[in-house]
């Protein structure tokens, strides 16, 4: 007879064993990341590869998400004659809540799937292996820079992107809703707090590290060819992504409580 | 004569199926053992667990009479600087040029300054006689003979004690096999180091052996000179030699 707790039970295990991998994976990855020998070259070419190539993307998406948000707050503070509010809830938004995760997700995007695919590629052509036969470490060599990139370089881009959010607030308040451009810079710094963009900077740490150590592991454990390596793609996105979404909850419970 | 390298009753399972039952082989310094067996017998994850690339189940990898698999990881990867290994498909880095390829032990791994690493490289280079000329090119641009000579010059480059060579012919057409052949003949016999091959390629197994070893479900059925290889009296290797659909072995279509 059919058991049809089997599959559930099946899959739980599967997922343990797969959060048990990654955990390991992990490990390695941050002793790899503070021992030496630590390849300087190869951080500063993934901090270019993934910070500096990434600012256009994060900028226009801030602009647009920043200018969107303001036009939302005054249509639904409107409602409550609460029209002056703009400036303060799109700086809160921005800085708290979506610099960080709309940066989290388009690098999600670039930057994990660009680490999975490359990795991985070198997994299915033994490129990974000829370089442990070289004496070469791959998680020094391939997974710790990228990581430690994309731990340190994502608040820089997120710092980046309140910026640019808050100024596509600015813009669309003052051209297209009567806003006096020095009274909602004053309101904006006004009602801001270091803590504000703290919480963002923090929230873009975390993220800069699991959208990279998401992408190296399912590069690292990718087989079967161009067929392993697209599914190894797909699968970094979109646990990147849920992953970010989780987290971000969490980051946010715990300094609000 | 002592083994440089021994495998000493290597098994090794692999989802499900039990891949190596027993493997012993082994080489001595100055010596070339080709393994041959047909595909999906084994030959590459014989290769990969002597190397260190995956652990056996059970069994010894002695190198130099000390068993590789017991060791902790810092004296492991101590031993495996010994090793150079040359790649089915080269596995040469993509996003790094032909020079930096093959000094990139010396350079990540031994910290040569990246000048007397180049120079280094490049001498490497006309060694198997790759002209200096594609030094600054990137792998994707040579040829698959090119590829596999870079691949060969970046196994040589830190003058290993035990050469391993995965297909070294593989995809080339007869007289670039040949050359390679030729080269690695050269090579062992100037570094004077043990070397293991593995291929199917009977005319390459010929050329490069001083011993031949045949793989077969997973063990080590015959074994002796590579001048005897037509008259080892073994039914599967004769069908092998002759490369016939008919014998013992089933063939896998």
């Amino acid at each position: 007879m059919i058991n049809p707790f089997a599959p559930i039970g099946r899959g739980f295990l599967g997922m343990l064993a797969e959060i048990g991998r990654f955990s390991a994976f992990v490990g390695r990855t941050v002793a790899a990341a503070v021992s030496p020998p630590i390849f300087f070259g190869q951080l500063l070419r993934q901090v270019m590869q993934i910070g500096y190539f990434s600012l256009p993307v994060v900028g226009v998406t801030a602009v647009f998400i920043g200018a969107a948000l303001a036009l939302n707050i005054y249509v639904g503070g409107a409602r409550f004659n609460a029209e002056q509010f703009v400036p303060n809830i799109v700086v809160l938004g921005i800085t708290r809540e979506l610099g960080p995760v709309l940066a989290g997700l388009m690098l999600a995007g670039r930057v994990s799937a660009g680490i999975a695919a490359e990795i991985g590629t070198m997994r299915v052509t033994e490129q990974i292996d000829a370089m442990t036969t070289l004496s070469t470490d791959p998680f020094k060599y391939l997974v710790a820079p990228r990581v430690l990139a994309a731990t340190l370089t994502l608040p820089v881009l997120v710092l980046v992107a309140d910026i640019i959010g808050v100024m596509g607030g600015y813009l669309v308040a003052v051209n297209s809703l009567d806003f006096n451009g020095a009274a909602y810079l004053r309101n904006t710094f006004d009602f801001m707090e270091p803590q504000d963009v703290g919480l963002g900077l923090i929230k873009a740490a975390v993220f800069g590290f699991i959208i990279a150590s998401v992408g190296a592991y399912q590069g690292y454990r990718s087989n079967g060819g161009a067929l392993g390596v697209g599914r190894a793609t797909t699968n970094a996105v979109v646990v990147a992504i849920v992953l970010i979404l989780a987290v971000n909850y969490l980051i946010t419970a715990f300094f609000v409580e | 004569m002592t083994a440089k390298l021994q495998l000493v009753g290597i098994k090794k399972k692999l989802r499900g199926r039990q891949v190596l039952d027993g493997v012993d082989i082994d080489v001595a310094e100055r010596r070339s053992l080709v393994i041959i067996g047909g595909s999906g017998q084994g030959k590459s994850v014989t290769l990969k667990c002597a190397l260190g690339l995956m652990k056996p189940d059970s069994g010894q990898v002695l190198v130099d009479g000390a068993d590789v698999t017991k060791m902790p990881e810092e004296i492991r990867a101590r031993v495996m600087r010994k090793f150079g290994m040359l790649f089915q498909g080269g596995a040469l880095f993509d996003s790094l040029s032909v020079w930096e390829n093959i000094a990139f032990r010396l350079i990540n791994a031994d910290n040569v300054k990246r000048g007397e690493a180049r120079e280094r490289a490049i001498e490497v280079m006309r060694k198997v006689r790759l002209a200096p000329e594609f030094a600054d090119v990137r792998p994707i641009e040579l040829s698959g003979g090119m590829q596999k000579r870079a691949g060969l010059a970046r196994a040589i480059i830190a003058k290993p004690d035990i050469l391993f060579f995965d297909e070294p012919t593989t995809g080339l057409d007869p007289i670039t096999a040949d050359a390679i052949n030729d080269l690695i003949v050269e090579m062992v016999k100037e570094l004077g180091c043990a070397a293991v091959s593995i291929t199917h390629d009977m005319p390459s197994a010929r050329k490069i052996a001083d011993e031949i070893a045949m793989l077969h479900n997973g063990k080590i059925v015959w074994r002796g000179p590579a001048a005897s290889i037509d008259s080892s009296g073994n039914a599967m290797v004769d069908q092998f030699v002759a490369g016939r659909a008919d014998g013992p072995i089933q063939a896998v279509v």
